[in-house]
């Protein structure tokens, strides 16, 4: 095998195909089973990027014994735009638009991590109302986020019945975030200092209409596809990421809380208005692809039970502090992260003094899950890899940056 | 007019049904699915978007005719045509009334499920011939499906064909005729003893046509497009007609075997008979209705869990329904 092919390419796989497929490296590779003369080889497919189950552009090289997968290989970096880099041309300020092209399912929460780490810098006092207005929108974008993943785990599945159902209250959900923030996806709205703008009039009634419908729905939505005998018998016991292995690859969010581990950054690092909310967080407890279901419709209940106390509780006052309108933080070092949709989304900020970060690294919590799947996938059937994929919700935006 | 020529009469017709069908079910697919999932379907192609399928297949026959370099070409071409003759053929013995049939076949319904057999031997061909290895994949699982499901699909109805002691499709459908106390048709469905007869037969036939949720051989969301992945404009087009082509024979199968083919209870024979051709399109168009809407909300099951259930499940369970049916039968009569 060359190294220097994988070393152009990047991918061992590929070239040990193009070079070497008979003699199968030790590891996870097993010989190819021959039957009384007859023999059989190994084959090697390219899934993705522009494969319809991966979730955007996500490569895999697979290698296969009939249908099931003897090794696989992630090859990442087909979405990369480079936000590292440009935010370092930017101002404070500008860097949201950014981060929302991060995970650009789950905008506000990129845009949050990066305002909270800009603020550690800048040691601004945000109002009481900013920090709930944060939460508020966090949640409705987390809802919103969950609703793609359960729709596209469904059409993973094969089941396309639930998908439109889910994007029937997403659109809810765009339209109240709209409102608030004038976009539906790429908001720009979490600003260092506080929020770019009060609740509008009349949104508290769209979200409470939205929130008197949404439990019953999420049980029904619930019933469509995790009720399901063939999606069960499908999800149960794939896909086994136990705690020790979650804990190894560095996973957060609903991947890791689905073994049993109680972390999430709502709790252990309170932030925005979450100290003073009630809410639980599902936990699994073998970590396989059902727990992961099941904790991640959990979460979107206990979203829904937030945005009603958000509601409810909404402080008044001011929804930005006063920051000057070219940002200088002093120099220095800092890290903050936020519990994203997909899990800990982390800014580590580094400020030279002046209006542009001097380095900015941005930590997807997808780029962990999806290390992890080359790990999970052999063994598995071909089937079951883009249910894997699924599973893991993993976001190529925020892989790739 | 010549024999020959009214056999040749026949079979045109047999096609102009089967490519009118087609255009009728992508149609009632788009629509059906559509309304499932909150949204409408075609609209905008004439009234309701009905000419919304007439126009891609318009679409398909204009479109280039794409034969990649590394296919096999002979295998490549004429796989589509494997695909879809079995399955032109299969119409023959369909009885849409009592003299609405290509043939009086008295193997009839041997003779069906022989022809619905040789579909996935094209789907194997246009696989291997593609030389992709999604569409391999595609055929293999093609080739797997059909060897352990044709067994139990066919072992399933055995219990009808002891009852009625015929194969005649159209004796089949005589023997369910008028009605039991004159209220309840004297449908087989009706009959407890074809209860598990029709669940076995309606999971084999599901499996055999490739219909969700056991449409492995182009499970869309992990192959790709499966054994058609390489095709395109009419070559695609005859093996997306086949399929649907396939699932209407299905359904009127099940109509003939179940639900008393083009009979109707409660009416006198004449009337039943005169609206025969009818009665059967209207009831064979229900069935596929329930097919759709299977298709619309159910996921897809692993290929091993689809080998699984036919090999250990269907099989011994058909095996041991004949018997069981065979001593009921016996002691009825």
């Amino acid at each position: 095998m060359s190294d220097q092919c994988e070393e152009t390419l990047g991918v061992g796989l590929l070239c040990e195909g193009q070079h070497d497929p008979g003699t199968p490296p030790a590891g996870l590779r097993r010989a190819p089973s021959g039957v009384d003369g007859l023999s059989t080889e190994h084959l090697i497919i390219n899934m993705g990027p522009q494969h319809p189950s991966t979730h955007g552009v996500l490569r895999m090289i697979i290698e296969v014994d009939g249908e099931e997968v003897i090794a696989s290989e992630v090859s990442v970096g087909y979405l990369h735009r480079g936000i590292e880099k440009l935010a370092e041309h930017r101002r404070y300020d500008a860097v949201g638009t950014l981060m929302d092209r991060g995970d650009y399912v789950s905008g506000i929460m990129g845009e949050l991590a990066f305002a909270l780490a800009a603020e550690q810098l800048m040691e601004v006092d945000v109002p009481r109302k900013a920090h709930w207005l944060r939460s508020l929108t966090s949640e409705l974008n987390r809802l919103a986020s969950h609703l793609v993943w359960y729709g596209t785990f469904g059409l993973d599945t094969g089941a396309m019945g639930q998908f439109l159902y889910a994007m029937r209250e997403r659109e809810a959900l765009c339209d109240i975030l709209e409102a608030i923030t004038g976009q539906r996806m790429m908001f720009n709205y979490v600003r260092p200092g506080g929020v770019v703008a009060d609740l509008p009039v009349g949104v508290e009634e769209k979200i409470r209409a939205f929130l008197a419908t949404f439990p019953t729905y999420l049980g029904e939505y619930d019933q469509l596809l995790g009720g399901n005998e063939i999606f069960q018998a499908r999800v149960k016991g794939i896909g086994v990421i136990d705690r020790d292995m979650a804990l190894a690859f560095g996973l957060t969010g609903a991947n890791l809380r689905a073994a049993g581990v109680d972390f999430d950054v709502r709790k252990a690092r309170p932030y925005a208005a979450y100290p003073e909310l009630d809410f639980e967080v599902p936990l699994g407890t073998v970590g396989d692809a059902w727990d992961r279901y099941t904790v991640r419709m959990g979460e979107m209940a206990q979203s829904a039970r937030m945005i009603g106390q958000l509601i409810d509780g909404m402080p008044e006052g001011d929804h930005i502090a006063k920051v000057s309108k070219i940002i200088r933080p002093a120099a220095g070092e800092v890290y903050a992260s936020v519990e994203s949709s997909r899990g800990e989304t982390g800014v580590h900020l580094v400020s030279d003094g002046t209006e542009h970060p001097y380095r900015m690294h941005y930590r997807g919590p997808s780029l962990y899950a999806v290390q992890a799947l080359e790990e999970l996938l052999p063994g598995h059937l071909l089937g079951d890899v883009v249910m894997l994929i699924g599973s893991t919700d993993v976001m190529l935006g925020e892989i790739d940056r | 007019m010549s024999a020959l020529g009214i056999s040749a009469l026949k079979v045109l017709a047999a096609l102009g049904l089967m490519l009118g069908n087609g255009v009728v079910m992508i149609y009632m697919l788009r629509k059906v699915l559509g309304h499932l999932h909150i949204r409408l379907g075609p609209m905008h192609v004439g009234w309701k978007g009905t000419l919304q399928t007439v126009m891609d297949v318009l679409k398909l026959l204009t479109k280039e005719d794409i034969t990649p370099r590394a296919v096999d070409r002979w295998l490549f071409r004429i796989a589509p045509a494997v695909v879809f003759i079995p399955s032109l053929m299969a119409y023959a013995a369909l009885p849409f009334s009592d003299t609405w049939r290509v043939t009086n076949l008295d193997s009839g319904l041997l003779y069906t499920f022989t022809a619905l057999s040789l579909v996935p031997l094209g789907i194997l061909m246009a696989g291997w011939a593609s030389s992709n290895k999604w569409s391999l994949l595609g055929g293999m699982r093609a080739a797997a499906q059909q060897i352990a499901y044709e067994v139990p699909l066919l072992l399933s109805v055995l219990p009808i064909v002891m009852l009625v002691g015929s194969m005649n499709l159209g004796v089949i459908v005589e023997a369910q005729r008028g009605t039991v106390l004159a209220v309840i048709p004297r449908w087989f469905i009706m009959n407890p003893l074809f209860w598990p007869t029709f669940v076995l037969y309606s999971i084999s036939a599901l499996v055999e046509t490739n219909q969700t949720p056991f449409d492995m051989s182009e499970a869309e969301s992990e192959l790709v497009g499966g054994f058609a992945t390489e095709y395109s404009a009419m070559k695609f087009g005859l093996l997306f007609l086949s399929e649907f082509s396939n699932q209407f024979i299905v359904a009127a199968l099940t109509v003939t075997l179940f639900f008393g083919g083009w009979t109707l209870p409660w009416v006198p024979e004449a009337v039943s008979n005169t609206f025969g051709p009818l009665t059967f399109m209207l009831k064979t168009y229900l069935v596929i209705a329930v097919m759709m809407w299977i298709r619309g909300t159910f996921p897809r099951v692993r290929i091993d869990q689809l080998m699984q259930l036919g090999w250990q499940r269907l099989i011994p369970i058909s095996l041991a329904w004949i018997v069981i049916s065979g001593v009921v039968i016996k002691v009825w009569s």
